[in-house]
């Protein structure tokens, strides 16, 4: 229990469509303020990890790890990219935790990054849907938002949950990101515009679904014990824990669950002693407003099929009991894949520092991310403390 | 990708054109598809190949309205997780089939179609969708 290991500094590239940077730009970018931020010189880190999904098939070029280090100046230091599909920056920050942790590494750069316009949209659909079983659900037509649509219908068939509930998550999320400076849509959307916009895959529309974004996250983490040699306002990782579940969502006997969340959260909460109402603020995975829903409930925020009711009920709004995406979410923030998990923890860690500006969620003493990969696939849920 | 690889294909074809998945005798499940060890058993478990029927009925769907460039000459389309009736689900379109009449709980049987193709030099892929069986043969 307690304090595991301490984030000292916090950096981000603008989310968007940034036409005019490279990938490498974006990453650096990110890196240099979380460097800046820590108040650490390039010559103090002793690690480089990089949360990316697809640079391979998004810009052709893969190594990672030795592109940031080269680049950045950061010298023969080992540095490598780790992948889970859109968990890939928790993945990042997981293996972060885990290397200093383990006493390997003492002070370490975290980036999570993914620059995702530099090809068409036809291309980065397709991409997307690698993150899903690609050859048994892809390849025979299922887009990835038809497979949230899949958990959409089965819900809203279970539960009850409409598609007014599923678009005041959008809503709520842009409302929030209108004070996020690096978010990419830093403007409000009204209901009737969420509700009449494109169908992608009836229920889901476009404006239920995250964005196509450029963008990078940067986080330098460190040892609990040398936390306070470079900063005032460290804040902790309480807790990493990750799970898994089968890659195609047919596999699943309950597609309104995902069981991956439910084990990692609950796991989470035990290793902290806490309970999900002692969480003062949430990043949770909202790459369709669906899986905002899903995982309000899987993490015990309220009972399964209750998640629609939340969200009318204001409980995960910036002022609830329960703040969900202060920063914008995945939907108004943008969704760079890779950078999303590592954005989480960027977003969670100013909103405990208090430097949250506008958005800034009252007395936030423990905060609580969900990055899942895929359709769930993957979960990684880390709790951070002051 | 299976557009830059023939053999990528190929060597499964015989799960996409037949519904050829797996049987584990120790468990009593079906697997599609064709898995390498059951999941459940593992070394314990005893693969044997088995060859769906191809009824079953609908879990869920979606209508899928943009497609990469693969799919965009079907749009609308319907894309679903059919349920087969010895257990196994699996992702697949649904054609002869109004976009309006399409719904949860649907029975279907299968049928043999063009999934897509690659442009006008890369391969093209056959195999399974599923139909209405109301429309084919009368009777539920
Ligand atoms: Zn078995």
């Amino acid at each position: 229990m307690g304090k595991k290991v301490a984030i000292i500094g916090v950096g981000m590239s603008k989310f968007g469509e940034l036409w005019d940077k490279s990938l490498a730009e974006i990453s650096l970018e990110a890196g240099m303020y979380a460097i800046f931020d820590a108040q650490v010189r390039g010559k103090d880190i002793d690690g480089l990890i990089i949360g990316n999904m697809s640079a391979g098939r998004f810009t052709g070029q893969e190594h990672l790890g030795a592109q940031a280090a080269d680049w950045g100046g950061l010298g023969n230091l080992p540095a490598y990219s780790v992948e889970a599909a859109c968990a890939s920056g928790g993945a990042a920050v997981r293996q972060a935790y885990m290397a200093i942790l383990s006493g390997e590494h003492d002070i370490m750069l975290v980036l999570g990054t993914e620059k995702m316009s530099d090809v068409n949209q036809s291309m980065a659909m397709e991409t997307i849907s690698v993150a899903s079983d690609w050859e048994w659900e892809g390849m025979f037509g299922a887009t990835f938002p038809a497979l949230y649509a899949f958990m959409a219908r089965r819900h809203m068939m279970e539960y009850g949950t409409t598609e007014e509930q599923m678009s005041m998550v959008t809503v709520k999320n842009h409302k929030n990101a209108v004070h996020n400076p690096w978010a990419q849509f830093q403007r409000p959307v009204p209901l009737e515009v969420v509700m009449n916009s494109g169908l992608l895959a009836d229920p889901i529309r476009v404006l239920h679904s995250s964005p196509i974004s450029d963008g990078a996250a940067g986080l330098v983490m460190c040892s609990v014990e040398r936390a306070k040699e470079f900063t005032d306002t460290p804040v902790y990782i309480e807790s990493s824990r990750q799970a898994g579940d089968t890659l195609a969502l047919h596999d699943r006997a309950d597609i309104c669950t995902m069981g991956a969340v439910v084990s990692s959260s609950r796991s989470a909460l035990k290793e902290t002693g806490l309970a999900i109402k002692d969480i003062d603020v949430f990043e949770l995975h909202d790459s369709f407003t669906i899986s905002e829903i899903i995982i309000t409930e899987d993490i015990g925020i309220v009972k399964k099929g209750e998640g629609g009711k939340a969200i009318e009920e204001g409980l995960t709004e910036i002022d609830g009991k329960f703040p969900v995406n202060a920063s914008g979410g995945l939907k108004a923030r943008g969704h760079p894949i890779g950078a999303t998990g590592v954005a989480q923890i960027v977003e969670l860690a100013l909103q405990l520092r208090g430097d949250a500006e506008k958005r800034q969620v009252d007395g936030v003493e423990k905060a609580m991310s969900v990055n899942i990969g895929g359709t769930g696939a993957t979960s990684i849920v880390h709790i951070l403390g002051r | 990708m299976a557009e830059k690889g023939v053999a990528q294909l190929w060597r499964k074809i015989k799960a996409i054109y037949t519904i050829q998945g797996d049987h584990c005798t120790t468990c009593d499940t079906y697997y599609f598809p064709p898995r390498v060890v059951c999941p459940q058993c593992r070394r314990k478990g005893q693969l044997e190949k088995y060859t769906f029927k191809g009824l079953g009925k609908i879990h869920t769907f979606a209508i899928v309205r943009q497609a990469p460039d693969t799919f965009k000459r079907q749009i609308p389309y319907i894309v679903a997780q059919v349920e087969l009736d010895e257990g196994a689900r699996l992702t697949a379109q649904i054609v002869n089939c109004d976009i309006e009449d399409v719904h949860i709980d649907m029975r279907v049987r299968s049928c043999f179609r063009k999934i897509t193709e690659y442009g006008e030099s890369g391969i093209i892929i056959y195999g399974y969708k599923f139909e209405p069986t109301m429309k084919v043969t009368g009777h539920e």
